[in-house]
Parts: structure tokens; C-alpha cells; sequence
């Protein structure tokens, strides 16, 4: 097993274990690679790659962005906000446009979830999808696994929650089929009001109580409440969301273990995740951020390498 | 396909304390000087020469590594298979040091081209010298040559030479195959 299965990265259902144990050996070396004195390679020297984000985006565009660019390949930004999209052109108009420039790969972000599996089928490129609506974020499930990988030796036989906005997460989603396909087990945790309807036809077990979560779990990843998809309210007030389902030292304090916490960023500090937790020892948020540049790297050249 | 031996265990033993003893009249002490194996197979002739020099030859302060060139090969989308990459173990700076490339074989170069870039990821050596166990001459595509060797070999496209070491195969030897 050389190469992907897939010739797009549309979602992690659509990989299979070997895809993401390949991913993660070739992430191995780019770590590596990022941790030079020069943090250069050449190997994508005659890719173009656009960044096409129909959503706003920091951390994930800054981090393929980032991983383009270290991997030496052409990167043209591309905001929906200052673009034609605001004078009415179709999805498949604005790519296929950007695509006549001779542009290899595109890395696109939209706020409809199945908008990159749409692309993938009208456009001659290959897709990676940086996140779609609610659906799936697969470079950040790749990331997060391979953190938890990297923290506790393997991801095979850890029990993982999931704690939070699971119904607006495409993180939850992608992190669930990623973790699953692994051998982990996984719990999600938070209100009910913020479940979806068919969560446990995934195989995944609801829990209502954070604490007996927490004493379950290896590893507790802390999702961000995101409002800017919530068409109604969820909850009666954040502060009683706080109370219910806040991380804060006397949560951890209790548990007679020590256990990651990870957070996919942006953080609402003080909500699902107090300051003092963020910033401790437990905490694995910036190692997220780091090993995110490498597994991106890790996803652009083996995808690349097939086009 | 047939296969006839071009060095055996004990004349690849006596060509490894040959070069470990070239190494010596040219870098001295070491103190200056690193070695790179190239992976993948570069690193087993490399961690060979390390033994003899430093139980043999008492080389106490000598710098190994090893260098994976996957990312800066020139020939990525251009063969059919996505190229794996090994691992590079540098835990040192090789800025104006002497630095030994170490590898197998020298067949067209592009490895040792693609090394001479990889390896300035890592600083700026004060020069570079290759070693190769066998040099396949008449094969280059580029103008490179080896400082220190083991044998010149003739060979044709249509034959590979194939370098078995102890650690991996069981047996050294050094064969000429005939595809």
C-alpha cells in the first residue's frame, strides 16, 4: 500500500484505515520536515493549488496555506466575500473559471454541506474539502487523531469524547468516522437539544452528564457552540450551558486520572473550555495546530502524486 | 534472470576498512567532519563504516545521520507509484562542516542531486564528498562522481546490481543481475 484510495479528500468516509495510516506515516516525516532549520521541500514545485473559501476561516486556511506553500507548490487565495459570487455566479462558473488558469488542486471550504463531493463530479481538479456546512472537516479529524496518536502512542482501543455542538460540528462527524475506523471508542457528550437525530445509528453513545463522560475518557475534545449556525436558540442561556458542560479545573480535578483535552479552535474561552484548562499541561490545542501543517502536507502530496 | 557475485562477505569486508581508511587520511580526527547515510540503503553501508571507525580505528567523536532525499527527487508524478518517504535523523547542524555522503550504489546521480538540495535544509557544509560502495560507470545522467569507492562496475541498463547486507538479507554480498 502505496498510494490513496481516493483520488479527492471529500470526507473521511470515503477513506479506509490503510488510507489514514499512510497519511499519517508520510505526516511522520514532514513533521520532521517543518522542524528544520529550512522547512522547504520542493516536491510540489509544478502544482498550483487554489484556496477557495466560501466561509471564513483561520486556522485551516493559514494551515494548507502554510502547507502549500512549504511543500514549494503555486497558492492563489480566493474569498467569497470579495468576489463574483456576489454578483451571482454559480459554484461550477467560479471554479471552473479559477481552474482555466491551469490551477492542479483546490482547496475549498462552503457553507452547503456535499459542496465538495458536487465539485469533485463537474470539475477536472482534485478536491480537498476544508470543512462543508455541517457535514464533514476532514483534514481536522486526520489532525486530531494523529495528536491523539502522537500523545498516547496509538489511537486503536481509546475511549474519546466528543463534547459540545455536535449537531452543527462537521468536526464531530468526520472525528467520529476517523476515530471508528481506527478502533476507537467514542462517546458524545452535551445537550440533547444539540444531537442529531440519528447519532447513534453511528454507533455512538450519548452522554448527557459531563462528568461520567470525563471519568469514561481517555481523551475529551471540546467543541466551540457556533452560533453563527444556529437559526434558534439551543439552550436557555450560555451561562447555564457553562454549568452543564463547561471544562474547568474542578471538573478535572475530580477525576482520579489524567486525560487529554483537545479543542479544534476557535476557542470560546470561558464557554466549552476555561482559560486555566486551555493553557495547562493536559491541554493538546497547539500541538493540534502544529501537527495540522504536517498532516496537510501529508494529504497535498499523496493527493498530488496521483494527479 | 541470472545473477553472477561482483564482491563477497569477505571482499566487501576488506573494500569497508579500505574506505574507512581513505575517510581517515582525509577528515583526520572527524571533529570536522559528518557522515550521511542516504536512505534507505545508503544508511546500512553508513552505519557499517561508523562500526569500523569508531571499534577499529578509535573515532570517538564522529557525527552520523541519515538523510531521506523522497521530498526532493525529481521524479514525483513522473513515476507510476507514489514515492514513500523514510526517515532523516540529523540532530545536528552541518553548517561548515565536511560532510560525507554515503550511498550503495552511484548509478544516474539524481539520487546525490536530489541529496545535495535536501541536505541545505540543514545548513550550509563547508563541502561535500560522496562515497559509494559500487559506482555503475557509463550510467550518469548528471556530472557526478564519487571521492571515495568501492568497485567500478560495467554494467548495461538492462542489469541492476544488487547490494545485500547482513542486517536485511541475511548475507553480504553484491551481485549483478541480469533482468
Amino acid at each position: 500500500m502505496s498510494e490513496l484510495s481516493v483520488n479527492h479528500l471529500l470526507g473521511i468516509k470515503y477513506l479506509n484505515k490503510k488510507d489514514i495510516e499512510l497519511i499519517f506515516e508520510t505526516a511522520d516525516h514532514f513533521k520532521e520536515v517543518i522542524n528544520r532549520p529550512i522547512k522547504k521541500v520542493p516536491s510540489l514545485r509544478d502544482i498550483t493549488i487554489a484556496n477557495i473559501f466560501f466561509e471564513n476561516s483561520t486556522r485551516t486556511k493559514l494551515s494548507f496555506e502554510l502547507a502549500e506553500k512549504r511543500l514549494s507548490a503555486d497558492v492563489i487565495n480566493f474569498a467569497a466575500s470579495s468576489s463574483s459570487v456576489n454578483k451571482g455566479e454559480t459554484l461550477i462558473d467560479t471554479v471552473n473559471n479559477i481552474l482555466s488558469m491551469k490551477v492542479d488542486m483546490v482547496v475549498m471550504r462552503h457553507p452547503n454541506p456535499g459542496a465538495g463531493i458536487f465539485l469533485s463530479k463537474h470539475v477536472n481538479s482534485c478536491i480537498v474539502n476544508a470543512g462543508d456546512g455541517a457535514h464533514e472537516h476532514p483534514s481536522q479529524a486526520l489532525l486530531d487523531s494523529y495528536s491523539i496518536r502522537e500523545k498516547l502512542g496509538e489511537v486503536k482501543g481509546k475511549k474519546v469524547v466528543i463534547v459540545g455542538d455536535i449537531l452543527h460540528s462537521r468536526v464531530a462527524l468526520s472525528n467520529i468516522f476517523a476515530l471508528q475506523l481506527q478502533g476507537a471508542e467514542v462517546k458524545v457528550c452535551g445537550p440533547k437539544s444539540l444531537m442529531p437525530h440519528y447519532i447513534e445509528s453511528l454507533g455512538v453513545e450519548v452522554e448527557t452528564d459531563l462528568q461520567k463522560a470525563l471519568e469514561w475518557c481517555d481523551v475529551a475534545n471540546m467543541l466551540r457552540i457556533q452560533r453563527e449556525r444556529m437559526d434558534l436558540s439551543y439552550f436557555p442561556s450560555t451561562r447555564e450551558y457553562v454549568l452543564q458542560y463547561g471544562l474547568n479545573k474542578k471538573r478535572l480535578e475530580a477525576l482520579d486520572k489524567e486525560i487529554v483535552i483537545m479543542h479544534p479552535g476557535p476557542i470560546n474561552r470561558g464557554v466549552e473550555i476555561s482559560s486555566d484548562i486551555a493553557d495547562s499541561k493536559h491541554s493538546i490545542i497547539l500541538d493540534q495546530v502544529q501537527n495540522g501543517v504536517a498532516v496537510r502536507m501529508a494529504i497535498l502530496y499523496l493527493l498530488a502524486s496521483k494527479i | 534472470m541470472s545473477q553472477k557475485v561482483l564482491l563477497n562477505a569477505d571482499e566487501i569486508n576488506i573494500t569497508l576498512h579500505r574506505l574507512a581508511c581513505q575517510l581517515i587520511e582525509n577528515h583526520d580526527d572527524f571533529s570536522e567532519s559528518v557522515l550521511i547515510g542516504i536512505q534507505p540503503r545508503g544508511v546500512h553501508l553508513s552505519r557499517r563504516l561508523e562500526k569500523i571507525l569508531k571499534e577499529e580505528y578509535q573515532i570517538t567523536d564522529l557525527k552520523t545521520g541519515e538523510l531521506d532525499i523522497t521530498f526532493f527527487r525529481d521524479d514525483f508524478r513522473r513515476s507510476e507509484k507514489t514515492l514513500q518517504a523514510n526517515t532523516t535523523k540529523i540532530n545536528f547542524l552541518i553548517e561548515k562542516k565536511k560532510v560525507v555522503f554515503i550511498d550503495d550504489v552511484l548509478y544516474t546521480g539524481r539520487s546525490i542531486n536530489a541529496a545535495l538540495t535536501a541536505i541545505q535544509s540543514f545548513g550550509r557544509p563547508k563541502e561535500i564528498e560522496l562515497l559509494t560502495l559500487i559506482d555503475r560507470r557509463f550510467s550518469r545522467h548528471l556530472p557526478i562522481q564519487p571521492n571515495y569507492r568501492g568497485r567500478k562496475v560495467d554494467a548495461i541498463n538492462t542489469e541492476k546490481v544488487k547490494v545485500n547486507w547482513v542486517e536485511n538479507t541475511g548475507e553480504d554480498c553484491v551481485y549483478l543481475v541480469n533482468k
